[in-house]
């Protein structure tokens, strides 16, 4: 059975070209980029090349790029370095809807005897700038907001957020994971302090991660060490993962345009299918600025797993924000906080495509999906045929 | 992803007896969209009283849909007073094991037939019994302390697992254990009905044997686990165990919540549980 991989916000597959790039480090460039002798010092030389072209894939510095182990590293390191550097000030501002790597860190914050402000969002998905403007206080150290969401794909307008911080004098850092490699990012005149972001959602491997801090923001390691990424985290380089990644990057660069054009189509394809052949659904975020991969539907009166499941028996991989597939009883925070009823939020649906996706992958969904729904919904007691639909 | 076994699958991709019977002799709805399950349960009988037909109809995740198929395919051909006696474990069982994160699906079937039952006998009370714990889920005091009972449950996550109370913002956490204790350590007085007329060494060796054989092991057999007599000194009650218990860091909440409780209420409140190597 084929697969149909729709699910590249969870993670991506390594692109050939990346291997390639990364294979050499598995076996004849071993040697340590510290070394004195030229065999480790060779390997030096491609880490600066691939922090090259991770710097400018995002319109940064070479030597603003800090690699780490993952996208949840770079979070925890860019925020407990802003407190660090401010050690009277004690709050923080963040977004309701993060990312757990950013959320449960700032909750455990929060024992700590930290306050956090946490924005609430519409229904769209969008945060009240007025309201984040009021939140920035003197005591405010660090505001930390996801620059596009995993689950809906919306967009924060992080860059005009981060100008109002930046003349508070207050750090400002973005869990950019999702969106880096999907839409243009220029960190050049915007006023973004740190910036974090995850090999493996661009086709590079699991197991790096990349930390952007600009020039002259004062920062504290959290991986405490060698002079390794001068001295901003210590242990020895993952220099596999640092080759693939700026290859990833590069590859990304050259993509981007068909990121937004064919992927877009083939995006708004898949919704403008789905709606017309099942009733009852909503869009969750569809009336925000959006990425162009990603498309988040609820379907009413049905659970999300059991779409999951079924869609499984076709080789189609998707992911969904209802309680059985959050880990947790409750269904994603994400949905909760945009006020999604509870007959939508436990059947949503998330579809995540990248460039490797093809009209074949949508097609197959736009065929099994229907028949799906109205499967689980004949099984369904909430339903009845012309049930008015909770969507606005 | 769950590891959802083959019978589960297999009840999930072909549910048996799914729709909803008209007329039926009885039926009932239980669970919520909120709580992310909810299933309506309707059954018929024929004219000698044994259940002809059983359906159900359930939004919620595979395994809620899987526990409502096997519930209506156990509850055919029984007679209600036999139906009643499927509990939410023989479910589990029917299918072969329930992940232990989805045993509340399993609940949800077995509190549907008991609510389905009590519409049929017209004694079916509007109010739910107890004091709500989990706000959440509104879940009661008196369904954590039963699922606890009925299945050995020793911590809040498997109190979450088996009622889902507990599972949303987690502030009743407390409660839910305190709720656990209270099952495990009930006052000696209370459970110690007319037992305490004295006993020869010989008469309570017996009885600490047939309270160890009847009460204490089926329990500890049904989580793979079983323990053995050593010696007994005095008051002091001697045993090793084994299988499962061994190896579980429950054990010791076990043989003092539950063996020695067990043994205080039934045999003497003076005896004492303790483990030995062997």
């Amino acid at each position: 059975m084929r697969t149909v991989y729709l699910d590249n916000n969870a993670t991506t597959r390594v692109a050939p070209e990346v291997l390639e790039e990364m294979l050499p480090f598995f076996s004849d460039l071993y040697g340590n980029p510290s070394s004195m002798h030229s065999f480790g010092g060779q390997v030096a030389r491609h880490i600066n090349e691939a922090r090259a072209r991770v710097a400018a894939l995002i319109g940064a510095e070479p030597d603003e790029i800090i690699f780490t182990s993952c996208g949840t590293e770079s979070d925890n390191t860019a925020v407990l370095s802003a407190l660090a550097v401010n050690p009277e000030k004690r709050h923080i501002v963040t977004s309701r809807v993060e990312h757990p790597a950013v959320k449960v860190l700032c909750e455990n914050l929060v024992e700590k005897g930290y306050r956090v402000t946490a924005l609430g969002v519409d229904s769209s998905g969008n945060i009240d700038m007025d309201e984040y403007e009021r939140s920035l206080t003197l005591d405010t150290a660090v505001v930390s907001l996801m620059w596009a969401n995993n689950e809906t794909g919306a967009i924060f307008p992080v860059e005009e957020a981060a100008l109002l911080a930046r003349e508070k004098g207050i750090l400002f850092h973005t869990d950019a994971v999702q969106a880096v490699g999907k839409i243009p990012i220029n960190m050049k005149g915007n006023g973004l302090s740190m910036l974090s972001f995850s090999g493996h959602k661009l086709h590079a491997p699991k197991g790096i991660g990349v930390l952007y801090v600009r020039r002259g923001t004062r920062f504290s390691p959290f991986m405490i060490g060698g002079h390794q990424e001068k001295s901003r985290r210590g242990g020895t380089e993952n220099t596999p993962g640092i080759a693939g990644i700026g290859r990833a990057c590069k590859l990304a660069g050259e993509r981007i345009e068909e990121e937004n054009t064919r992927v877009k189509e083939l995006r708004d394809r898949l919704e403008r299918e789905i709606a017309t052949r099942v009733s009852n659904i909503r869009i969750n975020g569809g009336k925000a600025l959006r990425l162009p991969n990603t498309t988040n539907i609820s379907f009413e009166f049905v659970e999300g797993e059991g779409i999951l499941l079924l869609m499984d028996e076709f080789g189609i991989c998707a992911s969904s924000g209802s309680a059985c597939t959050s880990g947790s009883l409750q269904p994603s925070h994400v949905l909760r906080a945009m006020g999604v009823p509870f007959t939508m939020a436990h059947g949503s649906v998330r579809f995540s495509l990248s460039t490797y996706s093809t009209d074949e992958d949508v097609d197959l969904v736009i065929e099994k999906l229907p028949p799906i729904i109205a499967r689980l919904r004949e099984m369904s007691p909430y339903w009845k045929e012309g049930s008015v639909c909770a969507a606005e | 992803m769950w590891e959802y076994n083959d019978k589960v699958k297999e009840h999930f991709l072909h549910p048996r007896n799914a729709g909803e019977i008209e007329n039926p002799d009885g039926m009932a709805e239980v669970g919520s969209i909120a709580c992310g399950d909810a299933l309506k349960l309707t059954f018929k009988l024929d004219e000698n009283k044994r259940i002809v037909d059983a359906k159900f109809k359930t939004f919620g995740c595979a395994s809620a849909i899987a526990s409502s198929s096997a519930l209506t395919e156990m509850m055919k051909g029984k007679t209600v007073e036999e139906a009643t006696k499927i509990t939410n474990q023989d479910i589990a069982d029917y299918l072969g094991g329930l992940p232990p994160e989805k045993m509340h699906c399993s609940v949800l079937g077995q509190e549907a037939l008991e609510k389905a039952v009590e519409n049929y006998r017209g004694t079916a009370s509007p109010k739910k019994e107890g004091q709500i714990v989990c706000e959440c889920f509104g879940v009661t005091d008196k369904e954590i302390q039963r699922a606890v009972k009925e299945n050995h449950l020793t911590t809040v996550e498997e109190v979450t697992n088996y009622t889902k109370s507990g599972g949303g913002c987690k502030n009743c956490h407390e409660k839910i254990q305190e709720l656990i204790d209270a099952v495990y350590i009930q006052p000696i007085e209370e459970a110690q009905p007319a037992k305490s007329t004295r006993l020869t060494n010989i008469q309570k060796i017996r009885l600490i044997e047939e309270t160890l054989d009847k009460e204490i092991r089926p329990s500890l057999k049904h989580d793979g686990g079983d323990i053995e007599l050593v010696d007994i000194i005095g008051n002091r009650v001697l045993v090793a165990t084994r299988g499962a218990c061994a190896v579980c860091q429950a054990s010791q909440q076990t043989l003092k919540g539950f063996v020695e409780w067990k043994l205080r209420e039934l045999v003497s409140p003076e005896l004492v549980v303790e483990e030995v190597a062997q």
